[in-house]
């Protein structure tokens, strides 16, 4: 029997799911066979290679040619005249998409997939196959590691590489297991945050969908690094196919003896299992994310201790967010100097994103680090689709929010601290005039009130108070100290909160402030007086703070 | 997993059949599927083109179906496409002429010319 000459391949995530992937994948198994077609087609499942927003998407290789918003009952028609007749149907083909070819090919060179770092096998491999990862090269930095490197090697090749923490705060990851690394202990951990809560945030879960082995290698040459004999995955519980697939990673992986005892015959042992999250933003936190493995309440831990030193059960223990362990085994393959060539020198590497809202082309990215956000929208969003650029949400709901004067500010830690801004976590929500700022804070801090755990006050009462000012703001009914005390309020809280989730309202408060001040003071009803008993509300905070 | 060189294996196995799921050939092989080339007997020249490159292990090559190109009484057309060089154009391709082409021309870079569409 002949091999296939053309290939299906059909992204199967969260989003294509409930667009009805698996329908329109069962449709075309069944017209094929139909067709007699059954040796010479073959229909693939993959993960996202990049379009959302554009319902069931399917690739045929090696034509080059994507569809999109498919219906089951638009299969018949493709498979007629395409795979039969081999003219592509036209009516279905959507405008500006490839399928991926290999990154680093000649095909890639002159296209945005070229340099992919940690996308590089998302929509091109069966993320069900570990032979078509290893394929791709993949456990073989696991394997160099663990035969040419000593643990301080790793660790020091991973330094040098300058690889910032991918999860938001952009800390410098080799840093952060060297404070793990010397600590004794009975046993150590390694912890993958894949709690990706941050509402437009999806890139981790399509990671983990398209790609699973490759957050098992981070973790297994993390683990070796660090001196750690046991994994975690802590992944939220809504993440069906995530936590699906990363269990069929690790038990493929344990089969083939690259997870378990003595890998790689050197004596190695490290072995990974998944727990779920039940879906609180504040688990995202590392030390509340421990809290929960631990099967308690997620509340923030008080630091320190940091986690290097007593993390999980009080043992050393290492966080790390999906993508940044993602970055890790083509780090330890290519080298630290070809890491550092791409992106910019405070931010070496790429970045994934995940680009939502008013673009023609929303979906899942991976740009060189330092790109800008014109470049984002114009190059990799597709345009406006509607209306002009207003404003974007850097970083989901905790993100900082820009006004145009900041559509050339290079996206990388250090170029936008300059100027009073963050990276976040890896969304990018663009806006055009339709929005009204007041309307979208509002919506902020619904969220942030609604997620805040409680444990300390000024988180539990600011959002409260924060809450009902945006919403004053929002119906055109602030009372005219309302602007003053918002601010006032968000930055008490940047000071005093325990954990990021009490400190981040302050991100997109104090930035729209800055941009969109005008806008903000439009809500306010100059003849709207304040009750007495939120005046005395009032005083009691002032006290408190 | 043993060693490195146990991985190596699995890899450079699997890899030669990943080459045109990611849309990379160095020829590609285009069949004329019209009706009039079916009824000519395509089927069976695009089954033995694509028995003929298994047999040769060769897994760069993509064959591809096209409609009528007009020559129905020329049929089965198939036209090789070798990257970098000027298509050539086969006519009235039986099995035994699909093997030929397979082994002379788009292994051996030598167009059959008795074959050849003029």
């Amino acid at each position: 029997m002949s091999k296939p000459r053309m290939f299906l391949l059909v992204p199967i995530d969260a989003n294509t799911v409930i667009a009805g992937a698996r329908e329109v994948k069962n449709r075309f198994s069944l017209e094929i066979g139909k067709r007699g077609l059954a040796g010479e087609a073959k229909v693939i499942e993959t993960g996202s290679f990049g379009p959302a927003d554009a319902g069931v998407v399917v690739a045929v290789q090696p034509d080059g040619v994507v569809y999109g918003r498919l219906a089951p009952d638009d299969v018949p028609r493709i498979v007629e005249e395409h795979l039969v007749k081999g003219r592509p149907y036209v009516e279905r083909i959507l405008p500006g998409e490839k399928p991926p070819p290999p990154p680093e090919s000649e095909d890639a060179r002159h296209t945005q997939l070229h340099g992919r770092v940690v996308l590089d096998n998302c929509g091109r491999i069966d993320p069900d196959s570990i032979e078509e990862y290893i394929a791709n090269d993949g456990y073989f930095a696991l394997g160099q590691a663990l035969t040419a490197m000593t643990p301080a090697q790793v660790i020091e090749e991973v330094k040098a590489s300058g690889l910032r923490g991918r999860g938001g705060a952009g800390f410098p990851t080799g840093l952060k297991w060297s404070f793990c690394a010397p600590v004794k202990a009975r046993e150590k951990y390694v912890i993958c945050n894949a709690d990706e809560g941050e509402p437009g945030t999806f890139k981790d879960r399509l990671i983990m969908e398209g790609d699973p082995h490759k957050v098992l290698e981070g973790m297994a040459i993390c683990a070796y690094a660090i001196g750690a004999t046991r994994g975690y995955v802590y992944i939220r519980g809504e993440y069906a196919i995530s936590i699906e697939r990363m269990q069929r990673a690790i038990d493929a992986a344990r089969a083939k003896g690259l997870l378990g005892r003595n890998i790689f015959g050197r004596g190695f042992n490290f072995d990974i299992e998944i727990r779920k999250g039940a879906g609180a933003y504040v688990c995202g936190e590392e030390t509340a994310l421990i809290e929960s493995m631990e099967g308690k309440r997620g509340l923030p831990r008080l630091k320190p201790p940091f986690p290097a030193q007593s993390g999980f059960r009080g043992m050393p223990t290492n966080v790390n967010n999906v993508e940044t362990l993602a970055n890790v085994p083509a780090i330890i393959r290519r080298g630290a100097a070809w890491f550092k060539s791409l992106g910019t020198a405070g931010t070496p590497g790429t970045k994934v994103y995940t680009i939502l809202g008013h673009i023609n082309r929303p979906g899942l990215i991976e740009v060189p680090a330092g790109v800008t956000l014109r470049e984002i929208i114009e190059e990799y969003g597709g345009g406006m689709q509607s209306g002009s650029f207003h404003m974007a949400q850097l970083g989901g709901t905790a993100g900082d929010i820009l006004g145009r004067e900041m559509l050339d500010v290079p996206l990388d830690y250090d170029a936008l601290q300059k100027v009073g801004h963050s990276l976040g976590s890896g969304a990018i929500l663009i806006m055009n005039e339709s929005v009204n700022v007041r309307d979208f804070l509002h919506a902020c801090l619904k969220f942030f009130h609604h997620e805040s755990c409680g444990r300390c006050g000024p988180c539990r009462n600011g959002l409260h108070v924060l809450r009902d000012i945006t919403g004053r703001l929002k119906d055109g009914k602030a009372y005219k100290d309302d602007p003053g005390l918002m601010q006032e309020v968000a930055l008490a809280l940047k000071s005093s909160a325990f954990c990021p989730l009490g400190q981040s309202p302050a991100a997109p408060i104090m930035s729209a402030w800055r941009y969109f001040k005008d806008d903000i003071l439009s809500g306010v009803d100059s003849n709207a007086a304040r009750p007495r008993m939120a005046r005395s509300l009032r005083a009691d905070l002032s006290a408190a703070i | 997993m043993k060693n490195l060189d146990e991985l190596r294996k699995i890899r450079d196995e699997v890899r030669k059949g990943l080459e045109l799921r990611s849309g990379t050939h160095r020829a590609k092989i285009v069949v004329g599927m019209g009706t009039c080339g079916i009824a000519a007997g395509a089927r069976d020249t695009m089954k033995a083109l694509m028995d003929a490159l298994e047999k040769a292990g060769v897994s760069d090559v993509a064959v591809t179906a096209t409609g009528c190109a007009g020559f129905c009484e020329r049929e089965p057309l198939v036209d090789v496409e070798i990257t970098g060089q000027a298509p050539v154009r086969y006519g009235k391709v039986d099995v035994a002429a699909a093997s030929r082409i397979v082994k002379e021309h788009v292994l051996g870079g030598k167009k059959v010319e008795s074959l050849v569409f003029g």
